[in-house]
């Protein structure tokens, strides 16, 4: 662990920025600047001379930061791509978890692990998150969608809720159909007949 | 078919010359050789380039000099990379700010179409503004191993232009050059379609020169595997070179460029209008906002006149902008490792050996429009034509 060294985030995505700086933060690294508007991207880095720079994957600007393997007047020290050549599981880790991070040459790789390896833990972390957030979006717009159905069912065919209920969900049954989607059909229907 | 059905996930970037691998999936050539590809839209070369590496891409759509810098070792890790079959020859461009145009207009010592008039006129504006004290001008382009990056120092270097002393010369992601250039943070851009095309669409930018107009013949992508994976799938590989080659000879029907416009329109390729793929394919590009328009049938070659089959003078010539640019030394080991990266052997070996001579290509394979005629043997002469070139720094391993 080593305290000292400056991290530089570059992401667009703020929350997942924000659970990787707290991830760093708890582990005692305090220097962490993010970066998450990519224009002037280099000059910003150069400015801020860290000792790594954390990239998502999703970021078009990985390329920009690969000019800074090139010998430019404007590096103070020349900037790595963060490879153990005989470590291949962890560099399959870090572009499933969808990141990548650049270092000053010469750092020791020890002294970087633990911060890759967090960031790898942090960003699966988010997507997880964002998995869990997708699935739980799309349950909640499917229930809206089956509760217009029903109503419909209940104005139109005169029936109970639980009768609406059962009979989009025998529907669905009897066509190999998602009860949302049937739902959906009956909202579409009820439209045309306006 | 006797072969085993394979899937393929290939990666590629949003770009026309893609055009012979999306055609190929999407059309049914790759399946017609048992090929399922998936491919896989990125955003970056250097995911492109690190997702082949590692294995999670098969093959990839890959600009030519990064399949040689990764073999070379040169800029990342060194991992050795070939290439079966060119994708494109030619199809970038390089667009200027309306500012910029009329400067190098009004300075100009003959028709600008010419690129030896507009480099003089390019120093001629960089000698202005240093005069004036202004701040250098500033060019994007799409990666430090690219053929933007060299297509562009060819071009201004030739006029007395110093790409480093000069002017800036900074990588951006070609889906920023637009607007990069519309914020006054560029100055001109080297690229492929569609974005020369969307800058002019936009009224910001004037289409200076089609590369063809400064190297008649230049590699620009090519399909890229790992040699390992070359080895270990030789019958795989041969179906992939065969699909392409059906795919990249309906791009250059004519009689099918309307489809082929739409196939590689669609939001999941290379998500512009087709309209605007069209221009590209068929070479009618218009060049300044107000509608003027410029034909060139070379514009982006995707095959024809024996353009896809590998060539090492290609990659010699890369190499040599390599070495020019202090990318990497010169020695004869590396020139070898660089031709070696293009494999028309394999090439062959999937389509019978294609020994025609095709009319109007230029004699050394490549047509610069300056400079003595390109050696692929006598890097060391190109080297010596020029007076403005780099040397490789001594401490850097």
């Amino acid at each position: 662990m080593d305290a000292s060294l400056k991290i530089v985030i570059v992401d667009d995505s703020p929350l997942r920025t924000a659970i990787l700086e707290d991830g760093l933060c708890e582990s005692g690294y305090v220097n962490v600047v993010r970066i998450e508007n990519t224009r002037d991207l280099l000059a910003r880095i150069y400015s801020i001379d860290p000792d790594v720079i954390l990239i998502a994957l999703e970021n078009p600007s990985r390329d920009v930061l690969e000019q800074m393997f090139q010998v430019s007047r404007a590096v103070k020290r020349p900037i790595a791509m963060f490879v153990d050549q005989t470590d291949a599981a962890s560099i399959q880790a870090s572009v499933d978890a969808g990141v990548s991070a650049y270092i000053v040459d010469g750092l020791k790789k020890e002294r970087i692990k633990s911060i890759l390896d967090l960031c790898i833990s942090r960003f699966n972390a988010f997507s997880r998150l964002q998995t869990e957030l997708e699935q739980t979006r799309s349950a909640l717009a499917e229930r809206k969608v089956i509760d217009r159905a029903k109503g419909i069912l209940m104005t139109v065919k005169n029936l109970s809720e639980d009768a609406a209920y059962a009979l989009l969900r025998r529907t669905a049954m009897n066509e190999n159909r998602k009860i949302a989607e049937v739902a959906q059909s009956v909202i579409t229907a009820a439209e045309l007949f306006k | 078919m006797s072969e085993r059905r394979a899937r393929l996930r290939i990666g590629f970037i949003p770009l026309c010359d893609a055009a012979a691998l999306i055609v190929a999936a999407d059309k049914g050539f790759a399946a017609a050789e048992g090929l399922d590809l998936d491919l896989v839209r990125e955003v970056s070369w250097a995911n492109v380039r690190d997702k082949l590496n590692i294995g999670l891409f098969d093959a990839a759509h890959l600009i030519a000099p990064m399949a040689i810098a990764s073999s070379l070792g040169l800029g990342h890790v060194k991992v050795p990379i070939i290439a079966p079959f060119g994708l494109g020859v030619n199809g970038n461009a390089i667009t200027v700010s309306p500012a910029l145009y009329a400067a190098i207009a009004a300075v100009a010592d003959g028709n600008i179409v010419d690129p030896r008039v507009s480099a003089r006129a390019l120093a001629r504006v960089v000698a202005h503004r240093r005069a004036r004290n202004e701040e250098p001008l500033t060019f994007g382009m799409t990666f430090p191993f690219s053929t933007h990056n060299y297509h562009l120092r060819f071009w201004m270097a030739a006029g007395g232009v110093d790409p480093d002393e000069d002017v800036r010369l900074v990588v951006l992601p070609p889906p920023y050059m637009v607007e990069s250039l519309a914020g006054g943070h560029v100055d001109g851009f080297c690229v492929g379609a569609p974005w020369n095309s969307v800058a002019v669409d936009l009224g910001i930018g004037f289409i200076l020169h089609f590369v063809c107009e400064i190297l008649a013949r230049a590699v620009e992508k090519v399909l890229a595997v790992r040699d390992r994976w070359a080895r270990e799938n030789p019958d795989l590989l041969a179906r992939l070179v065969r699909a392409h080659d059906r795919a990249a000879a309906f791009v250059e029907d004519h009689t099918n460029l309307d489809e082929v416009a739409e196939i590689l329109a669609a939001p999941n390729r290379v998500g512009v209008t087709p309209e605007v793929t069209r221009r590209t394919l068929a070479g009618h590009m218009k060049v300044a906002p107000d509608g003027t328009t410029r034909f060139d049938d070379r514009y982006l070659l995707v095959g024809r006149n024996g353009t896809s089959r590998p060539d090492s003078t290609q990659a010699a010539w890369l190499y040599a902008q390599i070495v020019r640019w202090g990318q990497a030394p010169l020695s004869a080991e590396l020139l070898d490792a660089a031709k070696a990266v293009f494999r028309a052997d394999l090439f062959d070996a999937a389509l019978g050996a294609q020994g025609a001579k095709f009319a109007g290509e230029p004699c050394d394979g490549i047509g610069a429009f300056a400079g003595p005629p390109f050696d692929p043997n006598d890097v060391k002469a190109h080297l010596a034509a020029w007076e403005i070139k780099r040397s490789f720094p001594k401490s850097r391993s």
